[in-house]
């Protein structure tokens, strides 16, 4: 059983691309070396920044060969058929048998295809994988047209077994595989060839590359460790950065270097963001002062010197650096005193979308929003409304400008340093979360008020310009916010009618979107639509809203603000509605995670209030329960088959059964039951909807199910008696009736 | 770490360069006589990385960048600054060698310094170029830029140019150990009239920040955008044959307005009078400019291979 070497040796291959890269390998050349017939014991992919390298283990030597039986013409057809069979097939007619068939003697033929050596299916297969590889990106170079990450320099292909090793005979565009590749590019710049996987991993090692990134990584993490551990120091763990590190260097050798004392009283996360982004530094933390003290650098090479050249240079360049930031940070510290005026008159002229207007006006509507939903959370308005005229102001600051993932972090610093309340600086850091399904969700109430009013805003700002996700496009990562708008409401219990809340949003960036139209086209499109658009129905806060947001000075003479009023009325209840549907689409994904079927959500969503999401959530876990019990399970058959025996005998008779039920007119024992066991559960079922104990309903209704199966069992609804069967009908109307109060049971499966 | 091959000054720095890429076969030229953000717009590069005739060169190109500009207070910035530009087409398969022997001959030893290759895509939405490379580190600073060109001027490039960049002021900053720029050493220091590179540079570096942030009239700028953008267009229409007879497409004439474009516009961006959105407008006249005259040069004498 031979075992396959492959390397495919290039120019410096993108650290955030390796990953990805041997795994595509790995695929493409056992998925093809399997398609061809090939078995093979174990694969495994490496890379460094210089190679690709693959390592296939207990290949079988030949493909298997394979028989195919063919059919040919009836013994009787004419000559010419039987020769063109013999041609397609490849074969002479004494290789023919001839046998019954069910319309008489065939010809037929075994084919057989025979086996083909590995080296031939080897070469096949790379060749193809190297040209249709996957790369990110890819390009040429030099005059040839093949395509590679960056230019592909050579190649190992060799099949290896007890007798010896030899190259697959490959050739791709001009570069011939071989046996032979080189070492580290300055410490052992020649070639050298292999004999195999073990041989080429000894030999790579001693050429100083560490073949396998999984111990760079560890190489580098154990390195940085013990550098810290000397000085009492712990590394700031970040394990984004060592694979990336991991990527960049074949022989790692990390050094350490102490921070300036004068860049010391920079914010953490300023000195962490900009060691890493700009050079891959980690972060070493001092724990008796809790500050960042030191770092570490992966250099690529031992030198002479232990890299004292190296590290003196890495320093002179992180102070160069961090002199930079200390310089954005002092400015902006002066300008954060001085009250932040000129970043809020700044963020005038920074578009936030061409059609909703600029950042200044998205948040002077997210202050009115959080204003708004202020209450609703707990959190003072006044309060609410200032943290959100100050959470994006950092956007303008220079450090932002330089890290933007720095946003928020900044705006904390800054909103205390002039003078804010922790809890609006708290709002500034905390307004963009949550930003993933599993990130951490804000639960003071400042800090909620802000973020549902920044993810409502921003997703009634794109449903007024119609700019919803579709399919995978969500460029501006609705769904992310819609997410975020759920979790934020459920975190913190919030009860808040989103349809309603949505509507004042709603109207604020459709006229957003209506000042940065064309403007007399806009008004010219009114006057001709003036006449269809007489019946909105706003509420009188609506209407005050959308006429206070309009000023004829600004629009013309052509203007008129009520027509754009009522033009911007026209098509909100649908929007809102529209995204209230949206809304509960990912709420339904969220539940599913939280292990509630799609099908409940489903009949709790066909109730009253069901853009209040706390209630909405409350409803299915209480059902979701209640079905998990045979009482439940049950008790759904029986309202089902109530409702089905209902709606046919509706059906058929033209008339709604739904009043005037009697128990003068039951005749069994299991009909008195029944209406028995209804003037009990009825009220309480009332009752505990009304004070929202869902638990406390689901049981009221369980207590139906035996009743309702004994009726069922004993009693025949659709009588001769017309009287008996219309109580009896009007009868299954108050146990449907009793169910609807809870859930749309007809929605629920099974 | 004083040997004897160390450089000693900004300008040896650069009489390296130019011998070491002279020895390595490329035509030494002289810098464009005209402003640009860099010194891929010259045409040695941008023209010369179309079509498919054999091309090395490198030269030094004085590089313009008004919103860089600090007064000549900065350590790091300037306005107007030098790149040492190499490009050759096709490019070599030992292009990465010959880069690391320039670096040795500045006196930076890799078997001493951290010499890495950084992916780091160019791109240039002026010129509708792009190509892929790294950014070349020495112990964690940036010392040149590296690309594999795959388009220029909406063009896919073949053969494929390697052009290669170096910052020659923080590359030399680096090597001769200097932390302000205006304190480097021009000229050799022991020369009987030794001159900083702020000897040289710092009034106008002071003028220059003064005149593009705020004394630049920006409607005489508007208009001068606006006459290259017309000349531009007017030159690339002309007939290609002349009154005379002769067939002369003008792609070079035509080029140099689109570079007084981008330059006018480098100038009113430093001028704050252009918006976020109005900006991407402008790099798109610029970039149309470029790829019309790119369009043309393919089809002249020089683009043949």
């Amino acid at each position: 059983m031979p075992d396959l070497l492959i390397e495919l040796f290039s120019e410096e291959i993108p650290a955030r691309m390796q990953a990805r890269a041997r795994e595509d390998l790995r695929k493409l050349v056992t998925d093809g070396l399997v398609e061809a017939g090939l078995t093979y014991a174990s694969a495994g992919a490496f890379s460094t920044p210089r190679r690709l390298t693959l390592a296939v283990e207990g290949l079988t030597a030949h493909s298997p060969t394979t028989r195919e039986e063919r059919k040919g013409p009836r013994l009787d057809a004419p000559e010419a058929a039987l020769e063109g069979f013999l041609r397609s097939a490849g074969l002479t007619r004494d290789q023919l048998t001839a046998r019954d068939d069910k319309k008489g003697q065939v010809w037929f033929a075994t084919v057989e295809k025979p086996g083909r050596p590995a080296s031939e299916i080897v070469a096949e297969v790379l060749d193809a994988a190297i040209r249709n590889f996957p790369w990110p990106k890819s390009m040429r170079w030099g005059a040839g047209s093949l395509r590679w990450v960056r230019p592909l320099h050579s190649i190992i292909c060799l099949l290896s077994d007890e007798a010896g090793a030899t190259v697959v005979p490959l050739t791709v565009e001009g570069i011939a595989a071989g046996n032979s590749t080189r070492g580290h590019r300055f410490l052992s710049p020649d070639a050298f060839t292999v004999s195999g996987f073990d041989d080429y991993a000894a030999k790579l090692r001693r050429a100083h590359v560490i073949l396998d990134s999984a111990e760079r990584e560890e190489t580098i993490r154990q390195g940085a460790e013990n550098l810290a551990f000397a000085r009492g120091w712990q590394i700031v763990p970040d394990d984004a950065l060592l694979a990336e590190v991991a990527g960049l260097v074949e022989w790692p050798v990390p050094l350490m270097g102490v921070i300036e004392e004068r860049f010391l009283d920079l914010p953490p996360e300023v000195l962490q963001t900009s060691m890493k982004e700009h050079q891959k530094f980690f972060s070493a933390r001092n724990p008796r002062t809790g500050r960042i003290e030191g770092f570490v650098t992966v250099a690529n090479i031992e030198t002479p010197d232990d890299g004292a050249t190296i590290l003196a240079g890495n320093q002179r360049v992180l102070a160069a650096r961090l002199s930079d930031a200390a310089f954005f940070w002092q400015n902006d510290l002066r300008e954060a005193k001085a009250g932040m005026q000129a970043w809020a008159e700044g963020l005038k002229s920074v578009t936030f979308h061409n059609k909703l207007g600029s950042q200044a006006d998205r948040i002077e509507r997210i202050a009115a929003l959080a204003r708004e939903i202020a209450p609703l959370v707990g959190a003072d308005a006044d309060q609410a409304e200032r943290a959100a005229k100050l959470a994006k102001l950092d956007l303008r600051s220079a450090m932002v400008g330089e890290f933007p993932e720095l946003q928020g972090t900044m705006g904390r610093y800054y909103a205390l340093a002039a003078g804010e309340d922790e809890a609006v600086a708290d709002a500034a850091r905390d307004h963009y979360s949550p930003l993933g399904p599993s990130d951490a969700v804000p639960t003071t109430p400042v800090s909620v008020a802000v973020a549902l009013a920044d993810k409502i805003d921003t997703l009634t700002g794109f449903w007024a310009i119609d700019e919803k996700p579709t399919g995978s496009k969500d460029p501006f990562a609705l769904r992310r916010a819609a997410l975020g708008v759920i979790r934020l409401i459920l975190g913190s219990d919030v009860r808040m009618r989103l349809e309603t809340t949505s509507k004042l949003p709603l109207i604020r960036n459709l006229a957003a979107a209506v000042k940065e139209s064309m403007l007399d086209q806009f008004a010219q499109t009114l006057n001709t639509t003036r006449n269809a658009s007489r019946d909105s129905n706003l509420t009188e806060a609506e209407q005050k809203l959308l006429l206070s947001l309009f000023d004829a000075h600004t629009f013309g003479e052509n203007f008129d603000p009520e027509a754009t009023a009522e033009n911007i009325a026209v098509g909100l209840d649908s929007k809102a509605a529209d995204l209230l549907s949206f809304l509960h689409d990912r709420l339904k994904v969220y539940l599913r995670d939280q292990g509630i079927r799609h099908d409940i959500i489903d009949a709790v969503l066909a109730q009253p209030g069901n853009d209040d999401l706390v209630l909405v959530v409350n409803r299915a876990t209480a059902l979701n329960a209640m079905l998990q019990t045979d009482d439940g399970r049950n008790l759904t058959q029986g309202l089902k088959r109530a409702g089905n025996i209902l709606a046919q005998a509706e059906e058929k008779d033209g008339v709604e059964y739904s009043f005037g039920a009697d128990v003068k007119f039951a005749e069994t024992d299991e009909e008195r039951a029944l209406f028995a066991a209804l003037d009990t559960a009825e009220p309480a079922i009332r009752a505990a909807i009304k004070a929202e104990d869902f638990p406390a309903a689901m049981t009221a209704i369980a207590g139906l199910r035996a009743p309702t199966d004994a009726f069922f069992e004993a009693v025949q609804v659709n009588t001769d008696n017309q009287i008996v069967r219309r109580n009896r009908l009007n009868l299954l109307h108050r146990i449907r009736a009793a169910g609807q109060q809870i859930a749309d049971f007809t929605k629920v499966e099974g | 770490m004083t040997s004897p091959n160390r450089p000693r000054s900004f300008q040896d720095i650069i009489l390296r360069l130019q011998n070491y890429w002279a020895a390595q076969g490329c035509a030494v030229l002289q810098p464009y006589d005209m402003e640009v953000g860099a010194g891929t717009f010259h045409p040695a590069t941008t023209l010369r990385a179309l079509g498919g005739r054999s091309w090395a060169a490198a030269y030094v190109q004085p590089s313009r960048r008004p919103t860089d500009g600090r007064y000549g207070e900065n350590p790091n910035r300037l306005q107007h600054y030098y790149q040492y530009q190499v490009i050759i087409k096709p490019s070599p398969a030992n292009l990465q060698d010959l880069y690391l022997g320039s670096l040795r001959a500045i006196g930076l030893d890799p078997l001493v310094h951290d010499v890495r290759f950084v992916e780091d895509d160019w791109e240039s939405p002026t010129l509708g170029a792009w190509g892929l490379g790294w950014e070349v580190w020495c112990d964690g600073m940036e010392v040149s830029q590296f690309t594999y060109f795959q388009q220029v001027g909406g063009h896919d490039c073949r053969p494929v140019s390697g052009e290669l960049t170096y910052g020659l002021e923080r590359l030399a900053m680096y090597v001769l150990g200097v932390e302000h720029v205006m304190d480097m050493p021009f000229n050799d220091p022991d020369a009987p009239i030794p001159l900083t590179y702020g000897d040289v540079f710092r009034q106008t570096e002071r003028e220059y920040s003064r005149w593009n942030f705020d004394v630049a009239d920006t409607d005489t700028l508007f208009q001068h955008f606006k006459d290259a953008e017309a000349e531009c267009a007017r030159i690339l229409a002309a007939d290609p044959v002349d009154a005379a007879g002769r067939t002369i497409p003008m792609a070079h004439p035509a080029y140099d307005q689109a570079i007084k474009a981008s330059h006018i516009f480098n100038l009113l961006d430093a001028r704050g009078v252009i918006s976020v959105t109005e900006r991407q407008a402008y790099i798109g006249r610029v970039r149309a400019l470029a790829k019309a005259c790119a369009d043309l040069f393919v089809t002249t004498e020089a683009a043949q291979a």
